[in-house]
């Protein structure tokens, strides 16, 4: 009987072509959304932690209140010995200090007057050091697209938008004009030694990016920092394990009656982007929600449809002597079929462009021009191990659900009245 | 040996909110190996009889009772094991599934009777040796005309040699000459066979192939004749 019922599906094609491309489509959709979101959310949510959040990240309490100000004079004070500490506390991660500062860039003619100057927004990073991170947590080597990266003291990376607009070229010289962390001004000379493209309209803007200990003696910051980031070795933000983290380091180092003791953020505390992770987590359900609803519509529509066009073989079923259950069951089963291959060939296209799109992506940047967000210009789509079975499952419940909606009208209907419609 | 009886059948169906009665105290009884048919004008309640005797349909009072099973107690189950193993159906318009092929076509009632294989295909040549459609065996319905899809319908309805064949009008869709080819098949069945036949028609062509005639007006025996067929020639036009 099965092997009978599999004819009758593959010479059909009414019965089985037009389901399985609808599934397919419903299935691709779904896959497809689903990684672009992926993609989406998890370039933002490793943009913001390489260059603003870490995976954990440690202030004072008095900086953390008002960290978007980037109050220097809230910093951290005696970060070689913390560093010393959270190195030796918990050696999976990646410690690394930084200083985010406002100012001034000045650039000046052959006389030293100004030729231009705009507002910066600057980032000390460890630079120059043998064992830093930094420049493969901040991916510079592949950012830059002319000249190199800093190799000695006063060298600083620009972005690129912000070197067209002040006319620097490399090799030429840029002041700093800003405030130390004590409230003078603070003035300081550095060479142009290369352009940096991040691809992200926010920090192409206007930043540079200066060695940590340059920033230091910029702004009067002797072994301090802005903030202190941690990352997992193998950069993949674990939220559980960096809440557990930041527990653990805020009983042992944070006091809540001292404003200058640090306190240690996980990303997920930081700038919203926890209600952002839980958004993306839940964002696979909503699609897999609407998706099996949509679906389960159009395929019941279909099954009616094709319950219609079927009548005749129902009847003379019935009238052979199969039961209902059983011709019921068998719709069903055809119905599973049908899900299980429009799932697999939804499943594998939209697998196949999200790779696609995962390597080649979408520019935005046109749109973005005023963001302000911490998002690549260039959106592409991940495939996760999830993206493989997110549309099967739905995809061959829409199916069956749709049928068996479908079929009630059949099931309820008395078996004389199906006979005279058959003759129809 | 009673095959069927019908004793005080009454048939209601609701119609806008009333009723209307199709068929009213029916009593008949039809024997093993009949030949015989339900005549009258259309809406005399002809299939809804068939319908009740095939057990697609429940009497509304009175009692029908096929093969020793009385319809109007059995379950859907019941009655589609009844259908299964006891009954085959000649259609009107056929009714073959368009998909699948005449051997396919004919081999469907045993595969709700789980044969093998083997016993599947020996049926099926055999019922199809008797429709004389050995050679159409791979053939799908479009490619067949009226009268050998009716023939693969006979095939179909003798394959399991039931007791009792119900058959609709078998020949409305067909010209005389096919109408003749599958009477004279039909009637050949009947007396190798032992198989019952019960025709609901009201076409000339069948009626005179009748060995017993049930007149039914307006939901009543008017009149239960057992007749000696008259003889027909091949090319016979009404």
């Amino acid at each position: 009987m099965i092997r009978f019922l599999v004819k009758g599906l593959i010479r059909d094609r009414s019965r089985s072509l037009f389901p399985v491309l609808t599934v397919s489509a419903g299935v691709f959709l779904t896959v497809f959304l689903y990684s672009f979101m992926q993609g989406v959310f998890g370039d933002y949510v490793k943009a913001n932690a390489q260059f603003d959040t870490g995976h954990v990240k440690i202030m004072t309490r008095a900086y953390k209140d008002v960290a978007d100000q980037t109050p220097n004079d809230l910093a951290i004070l005696g970060i070689e010995e913390l560093l010393e500490q959270l190195r030796n506390t918990w050696e999976k991660m990646i410690w690394t200090p930084r200083i985010r500062f406002g100012g001034l860039l000045d650039i000046p003619d052959v006389h030293g007057e100004t030729r231009s100057q705009g507002p910066v927004m600057g980032l000390g990073v460890d630079l120059l050091s043998p064992e830093t991170s930094e420049i493969e947590i901040l991916n510079l080597k592949n950012s830059i697209v002319q000249g190199n990266l800093p190799q000695k003291e006063n060298e600083i990376l620009i972005s690129g938008e912000f070197a067209n607009k002040l006319g620097v070229k490399l090799g030429e010289n840029a002041t700093l004009l800003s405030s130390t962390m004590h409230g003078s001004m603070a003035m300081y000379n550095f060479k142009v030694v290369g352009i940096v493209r991040f691809g992200m309209t926010a920090l192409d803007k206007s930043t540079i990016i200066a060695d940590i200990r340059d920033v230091q003696a910029a702004l009067d910051m002797t072994d301090g920092a802005s903030e202190i980031l941690g990352y997992s070795r193998d950069m993949v933000y674990a939220e559980d394990n960096m809440m557990k983290l930041a527990k653990e380091f805020n009983s042992k180092f944070s006091k809540e009656d001292d404003e200058f003791s640090p306190i240690m953020l996980y990303l997920g505390e930081q700038g919203g982007l926890g209600e952002y992770l839980n958004l993306g987590k839940s964002f696979g359900s909503i699609i897999v929600g609407i998706f099996v609803f949509a679906m389960s519509i159009v395929l019941w529509n279909s099954g009616l449809l094709n319950g219609l066009r079927r009548y005749g073989e129902i009847g003379v079923r019935l009238a052979m002597g199969e039961p209902k259950g059983s011709i019921y069951r068998r719709m069903i089963a055809e119905s599973l079929v049908i899900g299980i291959f429009g799932s697999v060939m939804g499943t594998l296209l939209g697998i196949a462009i999200s790779y696609y799109l995962q390597y080649t992506g979408i520019d935005f940047s046109n749109m973005m021009q005023k963001s302000s967000v911490l998002l690549s210009n260039e959106i592409r789509a991940r495939v996760t191990p999830t993206s493989y079975v997110i549309g099967l499952l739905p995809g061959i419940i829409a199916s069956a659900i749709g049928t068996m909606f479908a079929g009630i009208g059949i099931y309820r209907r008395q078996t004389s009245q199906l006979f005279k419609e058959l003759e129809v | 040996m009673t095959v069927v009886k019908v004793e005080n059948m009454v048939k209601r169906y609701p119609m806008g909110g009333r009723e209307f009665t199709a068929l009213k105290k029916i009593n008949l009884e039809f024997e093993k190996g009949e030949f015989c048919g339900i005549i009258g004008p259309s809406g005399s309640g002809k299939t809804t009889l068939l319908n009740i005797i095939g057990s697609l349909d429940v009497p509304s009072e009175g009692s029908t009772i096929v093969l020793g099973k009385r319809i109007e107690s059995l379950s859907h189950k019941e009655a589609a094991r009844l259908r299964s193993k006891y009954l085959g159906f000649i259609f009107q318009t056929y009714n073959l599934l368009p998909v699948y092929t005449v051997f396919e076509n004919v081999e469907f009632p045993l595969l709700l009777l789980k044969l093998s294989a083997e016993e599947r295909k020996k049926k099926v040549f055999d019922a199809l040796k008797w429709v004389h459609l050995l050679d159409k065996v791979d053939s799908r319905p479009a490619q067949l005309s009226g009268g050998e899809s009716q023939r693969v319908s006979v095939a179909r309805a003798i394959v399991k040699r039931p007791e009792l064949v119900l058959a609709d009008e078998p020949t409305a869709n067909l010209d005389a000459e096919n109408s003749y080819n599958i009477l004279e098949m039909m009637v050949k069945l009947n007396k190798e066979l032992k198989t019952t036949f019960i025709f609901a028609t009201h076409d000339e062509k069948v009626i005179r192939y009748l060995r017993r005639k049930i007149l039914l007006i307006d939901g009543k025996v008017a009149k239960d004749e057992v007749v000696n067929p008259a003889p027909h020639k091949r090319g016979w036009v009404n």
